[in-house]
């Protein structure tokens, strides 16, 4: 790497101001760049929360500000998991609630009143800004190239891969934690070389923070101890390391275990062991370097490394008979499908079903990251030349995160910050060295040499060309070689900023609560179903009526709607998901009791037959019937909802149990009257439907919205005369036979 | 080792090292407390062993830092900056254990 870069311009110390002004206002457009490619959907919609999750969190925040933060700190919400209740405080990482209720108190304190939404909404763009300048500190750490921080700062500012989870209006826990993500790192880096106890606290100060943001916390527990053993084993130990370390693990473990939710997890779960074996790890190595400075004897250096590696095998010996014997938990569910990836599918549906835990395409790394892809190994290549402590630190974070985003999507995230990161290294280092204008100096005989040493053992390729550069030897001379690169460059930059613009405008800023159609002549046609339903739930029905759904409703429900859910988003127990699950897929009879047990009022399904809405209950609904599989194999059967040739039908060839369930009566009920007899069509399935709708007898439609996207179903009370609800429901329809039978019917004994 | 380590150990290190074993003498106790008598309030256990351990690993890191012999790889440590970096650590740690415990 070029380790002294030539300033061409402002040298001396006016020069030094001038390019601390342009530093400045660079970082000070790139965060305005950041936040303003994340505001199309504020723009073009409304300022409104998206998504699920972000429901809750924007629920729980305003929670925080009526109330105050002890209040908030044990919640219990009865409101959601309606006869269990969900103890909030405890199940929740707090971080965001409590990072924009500060926020607002800032801003009411500054006689700046601003709406909590509003805040919310835009949490996440003005975090995007925060992310840049950590990116932009993170990377000057790793490199003594001037451009490299700024380059990285740039594409983080705007690389979709982040963009895709922090757009206004997504207010998740991914909004403030991949900020925290990055300057955690970038005080680890600064702790690692300047070996001081107050750069590691801070280190563990804002890994605190994090662990109160984001379950992703795990990463950077597990990164931090792999990078301190990748040095360890390269021999590149150092009382350093061990200050900066130690110091992280100390507070850190301590301050993590602040958070409820967390709570002893750091001691008793195999996630974090990795840490704690490396902060054993590293008092061994630290006594036996001081040792060894002590006794300048090499059977005894041979002796005390034997003892080492015995300890540490029997301190994973041990550490494997903890886990076997239950004392540490194993790993959960959700990271273990991590390594074992068909762990999931087969044994927990429930996290398979979640469309963000698949495998990710190869056109969705081009399409998050564009050229920044092609650029990342090229870092990562060179840092493996100039190989020092933060450089290792590079390498495993890459390999790392390059692993866990091709297993599942949603990771992505993580890998987006060092793809960054190295990428501005290898474009910068591109940059400096075909920027210069002073030409190098004639080469020497030794150097020739020395070059064609090199030149066998080269690769082909992009890597080729940065290899070469290095040598003084291939020097530019010609003015054209180096306008025909840098403009290269610059044009590869311009298309990289027209992609990132367009990617975010057409596919990531779309609010799923509106959906947007077009109309044939081009305009712009809302449909607002969702809030329709929920309003009209809101206004229509009493306080505390329980609506029963499927989980990907329950948070947006209980923020919109504000009525008790049984089952929400935050999947903690399994058996009520699948009651629901058995309630949606059984006959109505099945379903009655079960609801009546859980005292459910009203019954929700998302239908989208009629809009060629994809993602309805219809398409969900074998996920439903895995899930209650899973709990009761005799009463459900997935088998049952596929015809005699395996096929997954809704029309006339539909199962007798498919026709029969509950939900797909709900779905199709009076579906008929809206076409001419015999002619209703499902536009998701593309099929047309059986000429006789469904009857429903235990509900009754109580709303549906203006394109058929929601319907809500009441529940019937118990008949009057004590009739079952089929043949209450029969006698009205006046289906009794006319003649009637004096014949009585076999009656079974009054047993009083 | 030890007529070494007498030798050449200056007076203040020395001073450090006692306090870091006694710091191990008291999360030794704490550990077989907890050990004989059960650890009911875990998080009471957990603050009080992790004041130790972080404690000791906190002087251990202003010792290595104040040593003379490191002096190469902390160049941007001065030994009264150090001392500042371990009064704040400390402080730091308190207050965790405190709010733990």
């Amino acid at each position: 790497m070029s380790d002294i870069i030539e300033e061409p311009f402002f040298k001396g110390s006016t020069g030094r101001n001038t390019r601390g002004v342009l530093r400045l206002t660079i970082l000070c457009l790139i965060a305005a760049a950041a936040i303003a490619s994340r505001l199309f959907s504020v723009i073009r919609f409304e300022s409104i929360i998206h998504e699920f999750d972000p429901w809750f969190n924007f629920r729980a925040t305003k929670y925080l500000v009526q109330h105050g933060f002890y209040d908030f700190w044990d919640w219990f919400d009865d409101r959601t998991w309606h006869p269990l209740g969900r103890v909030t405080g405890g199940t929740l990482y707090p971080g965001l609630m409590v990072t924009s209720g500060v926020i607002y108190h800032a801003l009411r304190a500054l006689t700046i009143p601003v709406d909590i939404r509003n805040i919310c909404v835009l949490l996440a763009p003005g975090f995007s800004g925060l992310t840049a300048y950590a990116t932009y500190l993170f990377t000057n750490e790793m490199t003594t190239s001037p451009s490299a921080g700024l380059l990285a700062a740039a594409f983080m500012g705007i690389a979709p891969g982040y963009i895709s989870r922090s757009v206004a209006g997504s207010y998740d826990n991914e909004a403030i934690a991949i900020f925290l993500l990055v300057f955690t790192f970038f005080l680890w880096i600064k702790a690692l070389k300047v070996g001081s106890v107050f750069w590691g606290a801070w280190c563990a100060l804002f890994y605190g923070y994090m662990v109160s943001a984001w379950g992703g916390y795990v990463f950077i527990t597990n990164l931090i101890p792999l990078h301190v053993f990748v040095l360890v084993l390269m021999g590149r130990f150092s009382p350093r390391v061990y200050v900066a370390y130690c110091t992280w693990f100390a507070i850190g473990t301590l301050a993590s275990m602040q958070i409820p939710f967390v709570g002893f997890l750091p001691i008793r779960s195999s996630e974090h062991m990795s840490a704690l074996g490396i902060f054993g790890l590293l008092q061994l190595v630290g006594f036996v370097e001081f040792v060894r400075a002590g006794v300048p004897s090499r059977q005894f250096k041979t002796l005390v490394t034997g003892f080492v590696v015995a300890v540490v095998l029997i301190a994973f010996a041990a550490l494997v008979l903890l886990t076997v014997s239950g004392v540490i938990a194993p790993w959960t569910g959700r990271f273990y499908s991590l390594w074992d990836t068909g762990y999931a599918k087969i044994h927990i549906p429930i996290i398979a079903s979640v469309s963000e835990h698949q495998p990710t395409a190869w056109p969705a790394y081009f399409f998050d990251l564009n050229l920044l892809i092609w650029l990342f190994p090229a870092g990562v290549y060179l840092c493996f030349l100039k190989l020092n402590d933060e450089q290792v630190f590079i390498v495993v974070y890459s390999i790392l995160a390059s692993y866990f985003s091709g297993v599942m999507v949603r990771l992505m995230l993580t890998l987006t910050p060092i793809v960054c990161v190295s990428a501005a290294m290898a474009l910068s280092y591109l940059l400096d060295t075909y920027l210069t204008i002073k030409s190098p100096p004639e080469p020497t005989d030794a150097q020739i040499l020395d070059a064609a040493n090199n030149s066998s053992s080269k690769k082909a390729g992009k890597q080729d060309g940065i290899r070469s550069t290095r040598e003084p030897l291939v020097g530019i001379y010609t003015t054209f070689s180096k306008t025909t690169v840098v403009s290269a460059m610059t044009a590869y930059l311009l298309i990289f900023v027209l992609h990132c613009t367009w990617v975010t405008s057409n596919a990531y800023s779309s609010p799923s609560v509106v959906l947007a159609s077009r109309m044939p002549d081009g305009s712009q046609h809302i449909i607002d179903d969702y809030r329709e339903a929920y309003q009209w739930l809101r206004q229509n029905t009493p306080e505390d009526a329980k609506i029963m759904s499927w989980w990907d409703y329950g948070y947006q429900i209980g923020g919109m709607a504000d009525r008790p859910t049984l089952v929400d988003n935050n999947t903690w127990n399994n058996t009520h998901i699948a009651t629901v699950g058995k309630a949606m897929s059984s006959r109505e009879e099945v379903s009655y009791p079960i609801m009546r047990q859980h005292e459910v009022d009203y019954v929700l399904v998302v239908f989208g037959g009629l809009l060629g809405y994809s993602g309805d209950d219809i398409n969900k609904f074998l996920w439903m019937v895995r899930i209650a599989e899973g709990i009761w194999p005799d009463e459900v059967k997935e088998r049952d909802f596929f015809t005699d040739r395996g096929e997954y039908r809704v029309d006339d060839g539909a199962t007798e149990t498919m026709k029969n369930s509950l939900m797909y009566k709900m779905s199709y009920y009076n579906y008929n009257s809206l076409f001419p007899a015999g002619q209703a069509q499902d536009r998701v399935r593309g099929v047309k439907l059986p000429e006789v709708g469904p009857t429903l007898n235990t509900v009754e439609e109580a709303f549906t919205s203006e394109n058929w996207i929601i319907r809500i179903y009441k529940v019937k009370d118990l008949d009057n005369v004590g009739r079952d609800h089929a043949s209450a429901a029969s006698f009205d329809r006046g289906n009794k036979k006319k003649k009637t039978t004096k014949k009585r019917g076999p009656k079974v004994l009054r047993v009083e | 080792i030890w007529q070494n380590y007498l030798d050449t150990t200056p007076q203040r290190t020395k001073l450090i090292d006692v306090f870091m074993a006694f710091l191990v003498v008291v999360g030794g106790l704490q550990f077989v407390y907890c050990v004989i008598a059960g650890n009911y309030p875990f998080n009471a256990f957990l603050s009080g062993f992790s004041a130790t351990v972080g404690q000791f690993v906190l002087t251990a890191s202003l010792r290595i830092q104040t040593n003379a012999e490191n002096k190469a790889d902390f160049g941007e440590v001065s030994p009264e900056r150090a001392f500042a970096d371990y009064v704040f650590g400390s402080l730091i740690l308190h207050f965790f254990c405190v709010n733990f415990i």
